[in-house]
């Protein structure tokens, strides 16, 4: 994919997300993460369940407060979401959520629910079935209601109302983990093609490293609230660096027929809360050196000592 | 793999299920034998799970079926509710989807583990618990006495899975049905599991019945490969044969479907 050279659609600096529950400790959900996204550009964020994927996407829309670092989304920085209206400069970051059964209102039509997208964009001239079928749906659907549709369908529903707000950004948070898995390629597949297709951005977060394999142009692995490699999709797939990614890579299963039982990583993700000392992935990880337990790595394109140039203790 | 020795622990025949006057399964037909792993593949709705909650008599209301499920010299299907109930849980046990929802949120470890072997195998106390706590350890839970104390919510979700494969364990099964038992975890959790499962399988000589549909799993595990479609088996064959030349053009759409773009394949 080309990348138009004006700088980052969407930066993430240092962001640190917290959840704060009265009486038990405060959950650093995210720990310190940084991501880019150009326009034109997909970007698939992979992980293990709980280790902040979910919390970032939301605090990149506005619906978490950050603890502190920064969120720009084409310059502007993004504010919690209040009761007032939204800031217009960030009508641009559409989302599509993972559940397309609850994230859709069951009492409104589909045409009206795609219809609000095209009023925030001040859109006036295209019909809400325009979209439907850009997203390979027939026209008479809109004046249906969601629960006449299959999962798929709905959350082709789904991405048309969010296109229809004409967004620079467009965020899937696990957009297909609830779908079948013959509908599960053609979503992730649709959604790229539309984002590129309008010169959007695409932040795809999803558990499921092969469909992220096949739409991303960058992939960002994340582990316990810290974004620990990125690179581009093929180059992260043919030499991962991080031990994480070696681990996650190693444990799909191929369809070959060959009965290759999957690696297993040991152990589980941590506490969040309660997070371990030094690189955050050590009591996991298979080729951990002292270093690691003293000291947290820091962020390259690899978050981990085995890639760090030069380990002096002063950076 | 060797084939080793081929007794039919489990054989279904011809089964048909209707519910509501609409057929859900229309005549499936499978073998499962000791000692292997008998994988059900297709998409929702093509009757997998039916299959396995058919095998227990765990049917929706008002459902009529046909055909033969046989196990150990009897028909499951016309079995009295109270027979059954000595087979169910006993020797055909059941690992689900779910793990948050299949364990009772209310209930220690050491209950979910005991009550069924203390009614079926009429164990005493202490003798359940200290079986309870072996079979932690079997599907390699950490601290198994201490785990016996504790709830469902205390463990993550690939412990939960394993404590659920520890239940079904429980009684000794000679069949373990597990519909899609690796669907809610993570990569790496659900390799653990696969492992679990295959291990289980090995030394304890277990007939399983892996329900996914995920063909990645099933070519790591599973020996013999069954792919349904509109409540037809319409594929039966060992796994190396199904997923590399697969005869019916369903089974060829299935792996066509996959994400992964086949020029790529190469490790």
């Amino acid at each position: 994919m080309t990348v138009p050279p004006t700088g980052p659609l969407l930066s993430v600096e240092d962001l640190v997300v917290e959840h704060r529950t009265p009486g038990r400790p405060v959950v650093r959900a995210v720990a310190g993460a940084s991501l880019r996204v150009a326009a034109g550009e997909v970007v698939g964020l992979v992980g293990e369940s709980g280790c902040g994927k979910s919390t970032l996407a939301r605090a990149v829309c506005g619906l978490h407060g950050a603890a502190s670092g920064r969120i720009l989304v084409g310059g502007h920085p993004v504010r919690p979401l209040g009761l007032r209206r939204r800031d217009p400069a960030l009508t641009g970051v559409q989302m599509v959520f993972q559940d397309p059964y609850s994230s859709l209102n069951p009492r409104r039509r589909v045409g009206a629910q795609i219809a609000d997208g095209l009023r925030t964009a001040g859109d006036t001239t295209t019909d809400p079935a325009d979209l439907l079928e850009r997203v390979g749906l027939p026209r008479a659907f809109a004046s249906r209601h969601p629960h006449e549709f299959s999962g798929g369908q709905r959350q082709r529903i789904a991405v048309a109302r969010a296109l229809a707000a004409r967004p620079s950004l467009l965020i899937g948070d696990e957009p297909i983990s609830a779908l079948d898995a013959s509908a599960q390629a053609q979503v992730a597949r649709l959604m790229r093609d539309l984002a590129v297709e309008s010169g959007a951005g695409l932040l795809f977060i999803s558990h499921d490293l092969s469909v992220v394999r096949l739409i991303a142009d960058r992939i960002a692995v994340m582990y316990l609230g810290k974004i620990v490699e990125t690179g581009p999709t093929a180059e992260v797939w043919a030499d991962p660096r991080h031990p994480y990614t070696r681990g996650l890579l190693a444990a799909i299963p191929s369809p070959d027929g060959a009965g290759v039982l999957p690696a297993e990583l040991p152990g589980d993700v941590p506490d969040p809360a309660d997070p371990p000392a030094g690189c955050r992935f050590h009591p996991r990880c298979p080729l951990v050196m002292d270093a690691c337990r003293e000291r947290e790595p820091d962020f390259g394109p690899v978050a981990c000592w085995l890639h760090e140039v030069e380990p002096s203790p002063s950076s | 793999m060797t084939a080793g020795r081929k007794t039919a622990a489990l054989t279904i025949e011809g089964l048909r299920v209707a519910i509501g006057g609409h057929d859900v399964l229309r005549g499936v037909d499978l073998t499962l034998e000791a000692g292997r792993v008998h994988g059900l593949a297709g998409e929702s709705g093509s009757g997998k799970t039916m299959t396995g909650l058919a095998v227990l008599g765990l049917l929706p209301h008002g459902s009529r079926t046909s055909g033969r499920i046989e196990f150990a010299g009897r028909n499951l299907l016309e079995t009295p509710v109270r027979e059954l109930d000595e087979v169910r849980g006993a020797k055909i046990a059941m690992v689900f989807q779910d793990p948050a929802t299949s364990l009772h949120p209310m209930l220690t470890v050491e209950r979910q583990l005991t009550e069924h072997m203390r009614h079926h195998l009429g164990v005493g106390r202490k003798e359940a618990r200290e079986r309870a706590a072996g079979l932690l350890a079997k599907v390699r839970i950490p601290g198994p006495e201490e785990a016996l104390k504790r709830y469902p919510h205390q463990f993550s979700g690939g412990m939960r899975q394993r404590i659920a494969v520890a239940v079904a364990l429980a009684c000794e099964p000679e069949v373990l049905i597990a519909d899609e038992p690796t669907t809610a975890l993570d990569v790496t959790v659900q390799a653990g599991i696969l492992r679990l499962l295959r291990g289980l399988c090995d030394d304890l000589g277990l007939a399983v019945l892996l329900v996914t549909h995920d063909l990645g799993v099933m070519s790591a595990v599973a020996d013999e490969v069954s792919v349904m479609k509109d409540g037809l088996v319409v594929e039966t064959g060992p796994r190396g044969r199904v997923l590399r030349e697969p005869r019916h053009p369903y089974t060829r759409s299935l792996l066509d479907a996959l994400p992964v773009p086949p020029e790529e394949k190469s490790p």
